[in-house]
């Protein structure tokens, strides 16, 4: 168990830089999920902090101790990947032990190990099995196992959950999440599924080429977020951006009135998720439904802007119209859930 | 659902057949059937008349201590040939795994020995080590070793065994290349991070992903060993000194067609034909099962 720190982190790859510098303190225990898009660089930053990949500028220290320099075995961490990585012609026994026996570990003090954290992942009867004899779910809990016995003071997940499917994803992303916090080890944890992230986190980070968009707790991102890329990619059905203007301290959607801000007259790009649009006959917005998704607990209206022709997403409760059918719903926002950027630089303005 | 092809008539299939049985037939049904005929029969001096024996010339041939004394030579001459053709191989596709600039060119260069025929191989190394004018020998003499493989068993048989392997290498370095390519990244990342240094990795992760490779390599040597370094030792050691380097392909043509002896000649080709069969069905029953995990 330790803290882990990252101060300023680059990677260059030859000249291209793909980590432009991410800094984050994280606390002993803390569940870090770390988000984004392919190629944002969230799996390049772990392979820094594991030691898989050099760093090419910034400092990263674990347990209050400069790490860059040590070898990955040195480092006082485990990882879990994405293909599981188990040793093919091992058996589930010795792929969990084969850390310890480099270590050194006397054989029984491996063995206790070993049936200690099988037990706690319901492995006990598979230990003579090889990887090829399990399913896809059992091959997870063999790579935490491996994990876990080594106790080490960070867990380090590379998308750990992307070859399951999903109802075992929701299963194991449960189980992952209650073994971390019985354990109490600091995780860092790398997804691209922004509910992973929601569900998983203590804390996320939300990459996007490169850069940190926003580091805070799920809630957070989602009530607050910092750029329009972090408030489009948190959240489902994604947030709608549309251009819109202040106007004497009213947000103004052309001539539609949406609500009062403190800001100076400018253009705006205006945030607004599809679950804060109310169905209000009075509503100040008229969506012309093109699409219609029932969910059963809510719905799905896909369709454009009365008068201008923006495409927009309404996530209302309960079941709203016959799949496929089409026509006009009213809808009203609350001032306090528009969200309010930069058209230019997608930084938050409110 | 049949994936397979079902011809209407004959003559499609048959002439689809025909070259690959007529190759068969022609370069190896007849000759081994004409082996195995002659070999229960010894033809006079002057190949006249043949004189039905039974298996009497196998008789005489596993009492022969020149007979059993080469098949003691084809076992030390395959077994180092097989090991000094694969291990350096490994090592070299090790390292070129390794290598992230060049590695185009460094393979390239490791194949081309490959292409070099057995015979014109057996030439070259014969120059290098001649105990007059070759430039190694030379060497060796001026560093106060007396080469001299014409005279010395070990030398010649160290000499035959180097001169066949050395192209061999490029053919195995190959097969372990492609094979190290395929072992997962993630594998052997998951093991450094499991504290285990290289060799340690080589030793336990990677050389027993490798067991495939490694069995398919083992029996082709031995093979090639076997059957396809008559070249080499034709033109080095002529099976000389003392028959240090007769192998049994060797004997097979020096009895026949040196010593005229057809009729033990033909057995020996049997015996051969025999282990050549065992070793193909050894391959072909571990290769398939995929020996390892």
């Amino acid at each position: 168990m330790a803290t882990v720190e990252l101060e300023n982190i680059k990677k260059r790859f030859g000249k291209t830089e793909v980590l432009h510098g991410v800094s984050i303190d994280i606390q002993d225990g803390e569940f870090i999920v770390i988000v984004g898009p392919s190629g944002c660089g969230k799996s390049t930053l772990l392979r820094m902090v594991a030691g898989l990949e050099s760093i090419s500028e910034g400092e990263i220290r674990i347990g209050e101790a400069r790490v860059n320099e040590r070898e990955p075995m040195d480092r006082d961490i485990a990882m879990v990947f994405q293909n599981y990585a188990l040793y093919p012609h091992m058996s589930v026994r010795q792929n969990m032990g084969y850390g310890l026996k480099i270590a050194g570990m006397a054989k029984p003090e491996i063995k206790r190990r070993v049936d200690e954290a099988a037990k706690l992942l319901q492995l006990s009867d598979y230990l003579e099995r090889k990887p090829r004899e399990l399913s896809g779910g059992q091959r997870q809990r063999v790579a935490m196992g491996r994990a876990i016995v080594r106790e080490p003071s960070v867990f380090l997940f590379d998308e750990p959950l992307s070859n399951l499917d999903a109802k075992l994803r929701v299963q194991m992303r449960v189980e992952i999440r209650e073994l971390q916090r019985k354990l109490g080890v600091t995780a860092l944890y790398v997804t691209h599924d922004q509910v992973e992230a929601m569900t998983m986190a203590d804390r996320m980070i939300v990459m996007n080429g490169g850069v940190a968009e926003q580091i805070g707790t799920p809630l957070e991102v989602y009530e607050r977020p910092v750029t329009i890329f972090a408030a489009q990619f948190i959240g489902s059905p994604s947030m709608n951006v549309i251009d819109a203007e202040v106007r004497a301290g009213q947000v103004m959607l052309g001539h539609v009135t949406l609500g009062p801000t403190d800001l100076p007259d400018r253009p705006v790009s205006l945030g607004i998720r599809p679950e804060h649009l109310h169905p209000d006959d009075n509503g100040p917005l008229t969506l012309n439904v093109t699409l219609s998704e029932p969910l059963g607990a809510n719905t799905l209206l896909h369709g454009t802007l009365e008068g201008r022709g923006e495409a927009m997403t309404a996530a209302l409760p309960g079941v709203h119209m016959e799949k496929q059918a089409v026509g006009q719903v009213r809808l009203s926002v609350n001032a306090e859930d528009l969200h309010l950027f930069d058209p230019k630089t997608g930084q938050r303005l409110n | 659902m049949e994936k397979r092809v079902t011809f209407k008539g004959w003559l499609l299939p048959m002439l689809l057949l025909a070259p690959q049985l007529i190759v068969s037939g022609v370069f190896f049904f007849y000759p081994a059937g004409e082996a195995v005929w002659q070999s229960l029969f010894i033809p006079d001096p002057f190949g006249l008349s043949m004189q039905y024996v039974g298996l009497g010339n196998f008789e005489y041939l596993f009492n022969d201590p020149y007979y059993r004394a080469s098949f003691v030579t084809t076992a030390v001459f395959s077994t180092l040939v097989t090991l000094v053709s694969m291990i350096p191989a490994l090592f070299l596709a090790v390292l070129a795994d390794r290598l992230v600039k060049g590695a185009g060119t460094y393979r390239t260069l490791l194949i081309w020995p490959y292409a070099v025929a057995p015979a014109v191989a057996g030439v070259l190394w014969l120059f290098m080590f001649n105990t007059r004018i070759g430039v190694v020998a030379f060497y060796l003499n001026q560093m106060g070793y007396d080469w001299n493989h014409v005279l010395n068993e070990h030398e010649a048989m160290g000499l035959v065994v180097v001169a066949s392997a050395w192209g061999r290498i490029s053919y195995n370095f190959l097969f372990y290349f492609a094979a190290l390519q395929a072992v997962p990244k993630s594998v052997i990342e998951a093991a450094a991070i499991d504290g285990a240094r290289f060799w340690r990795r080589f030793f336990t992760i990677v050389l027993p992903l490798l067991s495939p490779t490694t069995f398919f390599l083992l029996v082709v040597n031995i093979v090639y060993a076997f059957f396809e370094t008559f070249g080499v030792i034709h033109t080095i050691t002529s099976g000389g000194p003392q028959q240090a380097t007769t192998i049994l392909v060797y004997k097979v043509y020096a009895d026949g067609f040196v010593g005229q002896d057809l009729g033990s000649s033909a057995a020996q080709s049997v015996v051969l034909l025999v282990v050549v069969g065992f070793l193909t069905v050894l391959q072909f029953k571990f290769v398939e099962k995929r020996v390892h995990y």
